[in-house]
């Protein structure tokens, strides 16, 4: 009778013990990363009242047999709360994920040991009741290593390359054929407005935005720079640019001194056109304000991303009485630049303007790609949000960023 | 010499852009190491070129002072605060200049508290006033156009002070309609064109079709 009182209550213990071991576990190394670091999954538990309250540690060893040492991790997430790693099946509601990149120290124990990339380690999951008790799963293996893809950007990879696709076979069919581009005012009105500075003898002023040559925008208004340094070269008209940016007046002295040399000019060219005014800001925004009411030019040009002094800017520059022509990606300062310029290039426009000015096929193309590209994403946009409405998320899937 | 002038840069610019595209897509810690040193190159050119900047903004401003141009007084306070700061940077609250920049205390941040923060403050305040006579301008309801910003103007004003909310409940809420559906929409359709521009621009550069950057374009 003893013993089979032994056996039973044995049984149930064993049964509890596996009722509360932390299930289906499994380590591997984390996808997507620079490695020194290992993910591990388990089955989110069976559930009862509770088992929301249960706490989970996981332990790492160098052994299988142990010693096991303690990580930190701040808590277990359910799988779909990250759809970049593990995607969008029910299953991810089912488990349970944490990743480790170090454990404690044995011999030091506040210091922590990284995961190294190629070494065999051994997890366990330990799964902490509110009653005290404790309970660790069976053992399992995982090596860290370096990846060379992070397959979470893998849409944006696509989505890019197609897109890139359809630019670069638009440029190549522009060479054959000549293209439609819708007009842009502001950049037909650009030769107007050096020509009103040529006739009143006053110099053409060009700002930059405040960012620094590695944003895309400046570029874009370097670019636009030197087709306009091309017709002041042509028209013999002054051309003055103010810089905040170092970097972005070494590039702009370099891109007028050639573009007064292409266009037969190089006698016209002065180093003191191109200038450096003040790093910050609104000092930036002062010392161009008192320019333009001193010298008052016949002309502003502010081409790149602009902050708060866009409308100091624009409004000194309307109040001279200065043809304005102004381009930004920056929506929060279009509505100033509307507002108080004479001509807006809003947003992709400032993007094509030295496409536009060039009119060279190739260019031009380019914006035909973009074009492309824009009427693709609106039809994606209309089927998304009929699928969405109908409950089919797939298309949001893909479109969205990890 | 052409090599040199427009070859080499274009060549570089394809690599590096390049570059700057795959170690987007690629974890790999050599790939990211690779970026690390990009952006490190970066740092010392324009540690460089703020030397030039420098003499730029000095050569500007004695060519001023020794021309005596209109406002030449203002150039030469440039001179005046550009070394006083100077020597208090390199005094360093009295730690010398071979020391990291003492950032809480000493004449140095006491000129920069007191004078440019003050100064700042007034530039950015002026724009209270601009924003002020640019919306006059704007708002004259000459257009149907115009009378739309002017209505839809005068709701997101009002919505968004208490008293909108005194007149009516509903005055609020059209303003947070107004801001988070027309307004957001509008917004993220000039996003898709600037994001799509980018793309293009980058395109262009990193195959060596937009040459604009080089001065002068084609040749």
């Amino acid at each position: 009778m003893r013993y089979f009182l032994c056996c039973i209550t044995l049984v149930l213990y064993t049964a509890q013990v596996h009722a509360q071991q932390p299930t289906g576990v499994k380590a591997e190394d984390t996808p997507n990363d620079s490695g020194g670091n290992i993910t591990v999954t388990w089955d989110y538990p069976k559930p009862y009242e509770g088992v929301e309250q249960i706490k989970y540690t996981i332990v790492v060893g160098e052994s299988e047999n142990g010693p096991f040492h303690g990580t930190k991790f701040s808590a277990a997430n359910l799988q779909s709360s990250d759809p970049g790693t593990f995607g969008y099946g029910e299953e991810t509601f089912q488990k349970l994920f944490a990743r480790v990149d170090e454990y404690t120290d044995p011999t030091d124990p506040p210091k922590r040991i990284a995961i190294e990339n190629g070494k065999t380690y051994y997890v366990q999951v330990i799964a902490h009741l509110p009653s005290g008790e404790s309970f660790p799963s069976a053992t399992v293996s995982a090596e860290a290593y370096e990846n060379f893809f992070n397959r979470t950007k893998t849409n944006n990879f696509v989505i890019g390359t197609i897109f890139s696709l359809i630019i670069l076979i638009s440029i190549f069919l522009a060479q054959k054929r000549e293209l439609f581009i819708r007009r842009i005012a502001g950049l037909e009105a650009l030769d107007e407005a050096l020509g009103r500075a040529t006739e009143m003898g006053k110099p053409v002023l060009f700002a930059h935005g405040l960012t620094s040559m590695g944003t895309v925008s400046t570029i874009a208004a370097v670019n636009v720079l030197s087709r306009v340094a091309n017709r002041t070269a042509e028209f013999n008209t002054e051309l003055r640019v103010a810089n905040n940016d170092p970097v972005v007046m070494a590039v702009s002295q370099e891109v007028v001194k050639e573009s007064y040399l292409n266009a037969g000019r190089p006698d016209a060219y002065s180093e003191d056109s191109v200038f450096m005014v003040a790093t910050e800001q609104f000092s930036y925004a002062a010392a161009l304000d008192g320019m333009m009411v001193r010298d008052r030019p016949a002309t502003n040009i502010m081409m790149g991303y602009f902050f708060a002094e866009s409308l100091l800017l624009a409004e000194t520059g309307a109040s001279i009485g200065a043809i304005q022509i102004a381009g930004t990606d920056s929506y929060t300062q279009l509505p100033f630049f509307i507002t108080t310029c004479d001509y807006t290039l809003m947003g992709e426009e400032l993007y094509a303007a030295s496409a536009y000015l060039s009119r060279e096929p190739k260019l031009l193309g380019s914006l035909k790609g973009q074009d492309i590209g824009k009427a693709a994403l609106l039809i994606v946009m209309i089927l998304g949000t009929l699928l969405a409405t109908l409950g089919i998320q797939t298309l949001t899937h893909i479109f969205t960023a990890y | 010499m052409l090599f040199l002038r427009r070859t080499l840069p274009l060549i570089i610019a394809f690599a590096v852009g390049l570059i700057g595209i795959l170690v987007f897509y690629i974890p790999h810690s050599g790939a990211q190491s690779l970026e690390y040193e990009l952006t490190k190159w970066d740092r010392i050119v324009a540690a460089f070129a703020l030397a030039l900047g420098i003499y730029s903004l000095m050569r500007l401003h004695w060519g001023r002072v020794r021309r005596q141009q209109a406002g030449w007084a203002y150039s030469f306070l440039v001179f005046v605060g550009f070394t006083v700061m100077f020597i208090f940077a390199i005094y360093n609250d009295g730690h010398g200049p071979f020391n990291p920049q003492v950032a809480d205390s000493g004449p140095f941040v006491w000129m920069f508290n007191n004078v440019q923060v003050p100064a700042d403050a007034t530039m950015f305040s002026i724009l209270a006033f601009f924003i002020a006579s640019a919306a006059y301008r704007t708002f004259r309801a000459r257009t149907p156009e115009a009378a739309i910003l002017l209505v839809s103007a005068i709701i997101v004003m009002i919505g968004r002070v208490p008293i909108g909310g005194l007149i009516s409940d509903s005055i609020p809420e059209l303003s947070q309609w107004l801001m988070a559906v027309p307004n957001l929409a509008a917004k993220r359709g000039i996003l898709l064109g600037v994001s799509l521009g980018i793309v293009a621009t980058s395109l262009r550069i990193i195959f060596g079709i937009e040459r604009s950057y080089l001065g002068g374009g084609e040749e």
